[in-house]
């Protein structure tokens, strides 16, 4: 029988079990398309509901820390979860990582972004956008691979830093910077890039950006946070995440 | 980096940009926002209270529309991207004078109220009294209107700085965050805090804290009872 049938089932028997809860999650931007599609799919076949938060780990980060109300982080990053985990604001061993994500170097124009990246090295650009690195794993990949090219001084000019990767994304996208560093999952649709041209830049350029996520301590006995956690690890789920882009 | 002084280079820079910004920004608002507020407050044209709504409408709308519109008009594709890049000026997201093109926009409600406040209150007595001395409409202004109306041009001018200082929002979405170009203080506060730097943050908070309240201090000297005389 399918692995994913019998979580199916297992859930089912789930809702009927128990009440249908509510679980409030804090999701890295990054990963905003990904989890509505789940989260949609979660209400059907669990019968909670997740109400979705998006935002930049650091801030999630400093809003848990004063008490916002999120059971549920799906970090951009491993460190964040990491050190909720540390200072006890996390249930003990739920952290996992639901998504390795992936770096592309993307323009909103067909032609302007070559199978190699080569682009970077010969310009006709005045922008290339990434992602704060102080802030965004996304924005600190993308600096490590300019580094490992040993473009990080020629291209320093050109840098424009958006908060979060979403935010790169639109600079790009409204065509203001003509080149820039974004999350593959933003610019994949159905495990194909949406529009534009694209590198997919290697994954041996940068370290893996991992991508996790934990139950907070604020979650502790609540049906809905656990089941979650659950789903994010069930064949449906991961489906919806590689169509998204993200390796897992 | 922060060094063992209690401002780093980082900082220093951001103050000074800031400052720069809000001096260019208000200077230009008092060139464009005084003929516009003296219109308002003259004519009797049925445009007036439209054109009142358009100069008020960033009291009302958040910055991140503003910031939004702005991104995508004076983006490449945008008419006021075609425009700038039809002169050769390339295009004004992430330059220090999209920020002036923005902060004019976002302060403007901040100077022209003000202004058209005084212009207002000076009523007709002093214009016909200035015309029946043969004074010409040039000199009427600069010898009779503009000494009558120096309060609302002090409060135009202070408030003016002081909001573009606090502008945030739309530097946010147009600014790209470059050091010395558009990374402004507000940004380098909320960079501070996302970086969970908060020592850094609270000396800028403070700062910025500290002068908001001298400003405000400073109108509230300058003009007791709010208005004009």
């Amino acid at each position: 029988m399918h692995h994913s049938r019998l979580v199916f089932i297992f859930f089912s028997f789930f809702a009927g079990a128990v009440s249908a809860e509510e679980v409030q999650v804090a999701v890295a931007a990054n990963f905003a398309a990904p989890m509505q599609a789940i989260a949609a799919a979660f209400e059907k076949d669990t019968g909670h509901k997740a109400r979705l938060a998006f935002g930049s780990s650091g801030k999630f980060y400093a809003q848990i820390k004063n008490g916002a109300p999120f059971q549920v982080l799906l970090s951009a990053d491993a460190a964040t979860p990491a050190q909720l985990e540390q200072e006890g604001m996390t249930v003990p061993a739920t952290r996992f990582t639901y998504a390795i994500g992936a770096l592309v170097l993307w323009s909103a124009s067909e032609d302007m972004v070559d199978g190699r990246g080569d682009v970077l090295r010969q310009g006709g650009y005045a922008h290339l956008a990434i992602a704060n690195p102080k802030l965004a794993p996304y924005g600190a990949a993308a600096v490590e691979v300019l580094q490992r090219l040993g473009l990080l001084d020629a291209v320093r000019p050109k840098l424009v830093q958006g908060e979060n990767i979403a935010q790169t994304w639109q600079f790009v996208a409204s065509g203001n910077a003509e080149l820039g560093f974004v999350a593959r999952s933003q610019v994949t649709r159905g495990g194909k890039l949406s529009h534009g041209s694209a590198w997919i830049v290697p994954a041996n350029l940068h370290p893996p950006i991992r991508q996790d996520a934990v139950v907070l301590a604020n979650g502790r006995g609540n049906a809905a946070a656990g089941a979650l956690m659950a789903y994010l690890k069930s064949e449906r789920a991961k489906a919806v995440i590689r169509a998204y882009g993200y390796d897992i | 980096m922060l060094s063992d002084t209690i401002l780093s280079d980082t900082a220093l820079s951001a103050i000074w940009l800031t400052v720069r910004l809000a001096t260019v920004t208000t200077l230009l608002l008092f060139l464009i926002g005084t003929p516009i507020a003296w219109w308002l407050a003259r004519t009797r044209c049925w445009l007036k209270a439209p054109v009142g709504a358009m100069v008020a409408l960033p009291l009302v709308l958040p910055p991140t529309v503003i910031g939004f519109y702005l991104l995508v008009v004076m983006g490449p594709q945008g008419p006021i991207g075609q425009l700038t890049q039809a002169l050769g000026l390339g295009v004004l997201p992430f330059t220090f004078w999209g920020l002036v093109v923005g902060s004019v926009l976002y302060s403007m409600p901040f100077v022209v109220q003000p202004l058209q406040n005084a212009f207002d209150a000076i009523g007709e007595r002093p214009l016909e009294a200035a015309a029946t001395l043969r004074a010409g409409p040039w000199d009427t202004f600069f010898s009779v209107v503009l000494p009558l109306a120096r309060p609302g041009f002090i409060t135009a001018g202070i408030l003016g700085f002081a909001h573009t200082v606090g502008e945030f929002g739309v530097v946010l979405m147009i600014g790209g965050n470059i050091p010395d170009k558009t990374r402004v203080v507000s940004v380098q506060i909320y960079d501070h805090v996302e970086a969970l730097e908060y020592a850094q943050a609270h000396w800028l908070s403070a700062g910025m804290l500290a002068f908001s309240f001298v400003v405000l201090l400073l109108l509230y000297l300058f003009n007791p009872n709010g208005r004009r005389r």
